[in-house]
């Protein structure tokens, strides 16, 4: 790639002004006049028949405007799915709105509460009387399926992911080795609550949905088919988001309701979840069963693999299907070349939280499984744990490498790009992995419990199907880019920016981005799945140089020179071999090119353009995390002394985000491996609904994190070889950390179970009579 | 997490309060201090106080002082007071290591020594310092005052023996004589979590042997313990590893460890072997 100008420079983000200087505007910060607040009364029980519902305590407190059950929204459907549409098979187990006759986990939905201010209405919410007749509870998806509802069972799908012969490879091993490992549930909990604002303008008939964040134009699209208006008549808005991670911004029962409410009783209304429900209701993830085994030949190369793994989706399937349960057998592979593969899932609904995406969604799940059996193998046979990943590892003269699932309805996946082994080699050398080892053989010749681990992994971004822009330059040289983008805080305006002022040629500091606002452009990708800066980058691309070649097509007729002889610099066109000639300054070609214009010829009018991008397939980054960790013998505590990821992102459009981005996700990771954890008690309470008691990592546990980006891969697949940055910093921390404490205390296998909490630690070195 | 409706005084005197409390604190009246535990516990609806009693203005609550040998806590003095030395010799330095572990700097600032023993959750620093040095505290109501060693004060998580109508004013905290080793030692998950375990040790050196040995344990159970056969361990043994270990294994042997969906007795016992040495060494260091 050749060196950009402000492309690939890690320059100031545009967004921070506002938000560092106490100016942003978070969901809670907008209100309308004569506005309502929502308030949810929630179902205090995992599993329970609604016998009967008296609101007319609630409805009698003064300040009470109305108090709705599901009987009086008999016109709105449950949440529907958006991404994949997902399958027949599991409309049913779609949420509603409000519970109808059942409640299935405790959070749920039951009773909304209209109120002139917040606390009215949480006082009303007290004063409901549910009558609650109790089912079975089922805590765990290891557990046999219930009944979901008469003629329907728990086990909501069971899926299978196949290529190879496996029963062959295993037949053949030299050694097969299973291992029974868990991921525990967590989830992202952004510093900013959900919020939702329904607002109705019976004078242009829109209702508008304020609070939303990244997939806006989808959930624009899954409300109108719930609420059968039509799109001109929804506007979604996005404001500052505090933080996505996946779970923020998804369609949830509380945005249906507000919207419904404004409508029907013609007052904005307002619902801001509090902490203590966001830790029961907003989607959580990862957890998981796996009963894994690996078939290896005598040097340790991988013959096959299989996985039977049990899902556990929660109370209900949510806006992503089984989307998570594919997404992690279709990458538990990795980035090893293994011959024959074997995935099942049970999917299947428990009386907990209900879950959906976090951040590498079935990723982080899986490469804690790929990377727990290769050290487990590389234990077995006596093998240093990097060589049996030299060995395995796919060659980029392997690149493309496709994995072709024999089902029919699996995709197959086609890793566009990369070299595996040379990142490995490089971060095992930034890292000092040789000398570390010397250093770590005398400190456990001291006493100390010290240890190093890895987990190398395979992320995915970039997923299409497209996404357009549209950017106008102003009679005054300003420029605006409206996207259908958004922005969870991760730099979208920025980077949106810089590939916009790269190929115009403008100053990036006077570019305007337009995200989240479904009024302004008719279509949006969002930002999900780490594909903002591919799809929607990729659009800001192609039409910033459409915007610049009519720019130019016009500044060579004005200033009498041939277009291939003119640049724009800073916004002003000039001859590219006589700088101090003839200029002229995209303002005033904006002019010149205003209707009516003489000079505007036979051309369109403005000085603007609308382009698409359609990447034809996904684009595959991949990384290395390295951990060194430190344990305390006597408490099971674990300090972990340094962290290190490597990631090839193909292109960094803006190194800084890109390494603020792997910090945060390396560190989110060392919650989910060490201390985050939504536990329930065998009635399905959840004990971890406060910060309290769900623990997440703070400053205080944070090492410094080491970074290493890498661009040896760009991407064949978009014009700027972008792979993405997003999820990689979460994905492999989990299992270089279970390779740490393993190493750490002596026992290569032994852990199976994250996160690695201090007593679970002391129960492996207590059963080892330490 | 909006709490419900509360009345709201602010007595400017200790005489004043308690004419206040006497009136409301049958009617679940609740004093305000520090408010670091009572408001989120109204924000999560947990307590539905109705009145609060905010005796933050009230000037003669703010003392901190030593008199005959002990140190005098008023009402209103904030964990951040203890960032400091507050005393001459060892237990200065000693009290200012136990309030690091109290809560965030924030919390630090706004909270009590005596509301916190007030409070009386198990995992209260404070607490387990009030037991283990034999600490009592004055509660003030409109029908006299009364002294109250901190034993028969905590009762059980959460429970004390103030009455409704009292007002803890002040916390009597006895310094243990100058040649005293003093140690403290406690796990939480995070910086500033509550404590899983944690253990106080004391003793003195008298011809090479302890003397006086305190072992207390807090976080454990439902109230902070001095753990008497700990303490049999020491006295009359040289200090050293092998007494330290010896004294952390009766400590965990007496425990009668509460058990949560996340901690186990097994933890907890493991947790309380491994403080108590660690709580013995500092003392020794």
């Amino acid at each position: 790639m050749p060196e950009g100008k402000v492309l690939g420079k890690p320059v100031t983000r545009l967004e921070d002004q506002p938000l560092v200087t106490g100016r942003g505007r978070y969901v809670g910060d907008i209100n309308f006049p004569h506005q309502l607040h929502m308030r949810i009364a929630r179902s205090v029980h995992a599993h329970a028949e609604i016998r009967s519902i008296d609101t007319s305590r609630a409805r009698a407190l003064p300040g009470v405007f109305a108090v709705w059950t599901s009987d009086d929204i008999p016109e709105v459907g449950p949440v529907d799915f958006r991404a994949d549409r997902a399958s027949e098979v599991l409309k049913p187990y779609r949420q509603p709105v409000l519970a109808r006759g059942r409640v299935r986990y405790v959070g749920d939905p039951v009773v909304a509460i209209f109120a002139e201010d917040a606390y009215v209405a949480e006082d009303a919410a007290e004063l409901v009387d549910i009558d609650y007749s109790p089912l079975r509870i089922i805590v765990s998806a290891d557990e046999d399926p219930g009944e979901f509802e008469p003629g329907r069972t728990t086990e909501a799908a069971f899926l299978t992911h196949t290529f190879g012969d496996v029963d062959g490879a295993f037949a053949k091993a030299h050694k097969v080795i299973e291992l029974d490992l868990h991921t525990g549930r967590h989830s992202g909990v952004p510093l900013e609550t959900r919020g939702a604002i329904g607002r109705y303008d019976a004078a242009t008939d829109i209702l508008e949905l304020h609070g939303a964040a990244k997939v806006l134009h989808r959930n624009r699209d899954t409300l109108v088919n719930m609420l059968g208006c039509n799109p001109d008549q929804l506007h979604v808005h996005e404001s500052h988001v505090g933080g996505g991670f996946g779970i923020r911004g998804e369609l949830y029962p509380e945005d249906v309701l507000v919207l419904v409410a404004a409508k029907r009783l013609g007052r904005p209304v307002k619902w801001i979840e509090d902490r203590y429900e966001h830790l029961m209701c907003a989607n959580q993830g990862r957890e998981q069963h796996h009963l894994a085994r690996v078939a290896v030949d005598k040097d340790g190369r991988i013959l096959a693999m299989e996985d039977k793994i049990f899902h556990d989706q929660g109370g209900y399937v949510r806006t992503h299907g089984y989307n998570v349960a594919n997404r992690t057998m279709c990458m538990l592979t990795g980035l090893y070349d293994v011959p024959a593969f074997r995935a099942v899932t049970h999917y299947r609904l428990t009386n907990k939280t209900p879950c959906a995406t976090y951040r590498a969604p079935g990723r982080f799940e899986s490469t804690f499984v790929r990377e727990r059996l290769v050290d487990a193998v590389a234990a077995e046979l006596g093998l240093d744990p990097v060589e049996i990943r030299r060995r395995n590892l796919i060659r980029p003269e392997q690149m493309p490498y496709k994995l072709e699932f024999d089902e029919a309805n699996v995709e197959n996946l086609e890793f566009d790009s990369g070299d595996y082994p040379l990142l490995f080699k490089k971060a095992l050398d930034m890292f000092g992995w040789n000398t570390l080892q010397e250093e770590l053989k005398r400190r456990r010749a001291a006493g100390e419990m010290i240890g190093a681990g890895m987990g190398l992994f395979l992320e995915e971004g970039g997923r299409g199907p497209s996404d357009g822009a549209r950017i106008a330059v102003d009679s005054r040289g300003g420029v605006e880019v409206v996207t259908g983008g958004a922005s969870l805080g991760q730099g979208f305006e920025t980077a949106m920016a810089q590939i916009c002022a790269e190929a115009l040629g403008v100053d990036y500091r006077k570019i305007r981005v337009i995200h989240g606002q479904t009024d302004r452009i008719p279509y949006g990708i969002g930002a999900h799945a780490t594909r903002a800066t591919v799809l929607t980058g990729g659009a800001v691309h192609v039409t910033a140089l459409a915007v610049r070649a009519k720019a130019l097509d016009m500044a060579s007729e004005l200033l009498q020179l041939p277009v291939d002889s003119l640049e724009i610099v800073d916004g002003t066109v000039r001859q590219r071999s006589n700088p101090r000639g003839p200029t002229i300054t995209l303002g005033d070609i904006a002019k010149r090119l205003a209707p009516g214009s003489k000079v505007l010829g036979g051309r369109q009018p403005g000085l603007w353009a609308e382009e698409f991008f359609n990447p034809k397939d996904t684009v595959f980054p991949y990384g290395v995390h390295l951990a060194v960790v430190k344990v305390d013998p006597g408490t099971g505590g674990v300090t972990v002394e340094r962290f290190m990821v490597a990631y090839d992102v193909g292109r960094a459009v803006n190194p800084a985000m890109v390494e603020g981005q792997l910090v945060g996700g390396c560190l989110q990771g060392l919650g989910g491996a060490l201390y985050e954890e939504f536990i329930y008690d065998d009635q399905g309470q959840p004990l971890a609904a406060t910060l309290a008691d769900y623990l997440l990592p703070t400053l205080g546990e944070a090492p410094d994190i080491e970074v290493l980006i890498t661009e040896d891969a760009p991407s064949p697949l978009n014009p700027l070889g972008i792979k993405s940055a997003g999820e990689g910093g979460i994905n492999g921390v989990g299992a270089a950390i279970a390779g740490a404490i393993g190493d750490a205390i002596g026992r290569p296998g032994a852990i199976r179970r994250m996160p690695v909490t201090p007593q679970r630690l002391r129960d492996i070195l207590r059963a080892d009579g330490r | 997490m909006k709490p419900s409706a509360f009345r709201y005084h602010r007595p400017g005197s200790i005489a004043e309060a308690v004419d206040v409390l006497a009136d409301v604190g049958p009617d679940q009246g609740r004093v305000l201090a520090g408010g670091q535990s009572l408001v989120p516990s109204m924000a999560f609806r947990l307590a539905a106080p109705s009145t609060l009693v905010d005796i933050n203005r009230i000037e003669e609550l703010g003392h901190l002082s030593v008199q005959d040998g002990s140190l005098v806590i008023g009402a209103c003095v904030r964990h951040a007071a203890f960032h400091r030395s507050v005393v001459d010799g060892v237990p200065g330095p000693f009290l200012t290591r136990v309030a690091r572990h109290i809560g965030h700097y924030p919390i630090r600032q706004r909270g009590t020594f005596c509301g916190s023993l007030a409070q009386a959750d198990p995992a209260s620093e404070w607490c387990l310092v009030a037991v283990a040095l034999g600490a009592s505290v004055t509660a003030a109501s409109k029908r006299g005052t009364r002294r109250i060693e901190a034993t028969d004060l905590i009762v059980g998580a959460m429970t004390t023996t103030l009455a409704e109508d009292e007002l803890l004013t002040e916390a009597c905290l006895p310094l243990p004589a100058p040649e005293t080793r003093l140690g403290f030692a406690e796990f939480s998950r995070r910086a500033g979590d509550f404590a899983l375990a944690m253990v106080l040790a004391s003793y003195r050196v008298v011809d090479g042997r302890i003397a006086g040995a305190c072992v207390a344990v807090g976080g454990a159970e439902d109230r902070p313990r001095r753990i008497a056969a700990a303490e049999m361990a020491l006295d009359g043994n040289p200090p050293g590893a092998e007494t330290f270990a010896a004294a952390g294994g009766a400590a965990a042997e007496a425990l009668d460890p509460m058990e949560d969906a996340q901690t186990s007795v097994a933890y907890r016992r493991d947790l309380v072997r491994t403080l108590t040495s660690r709580a013995l060494e500092r003392a020794a260091a």
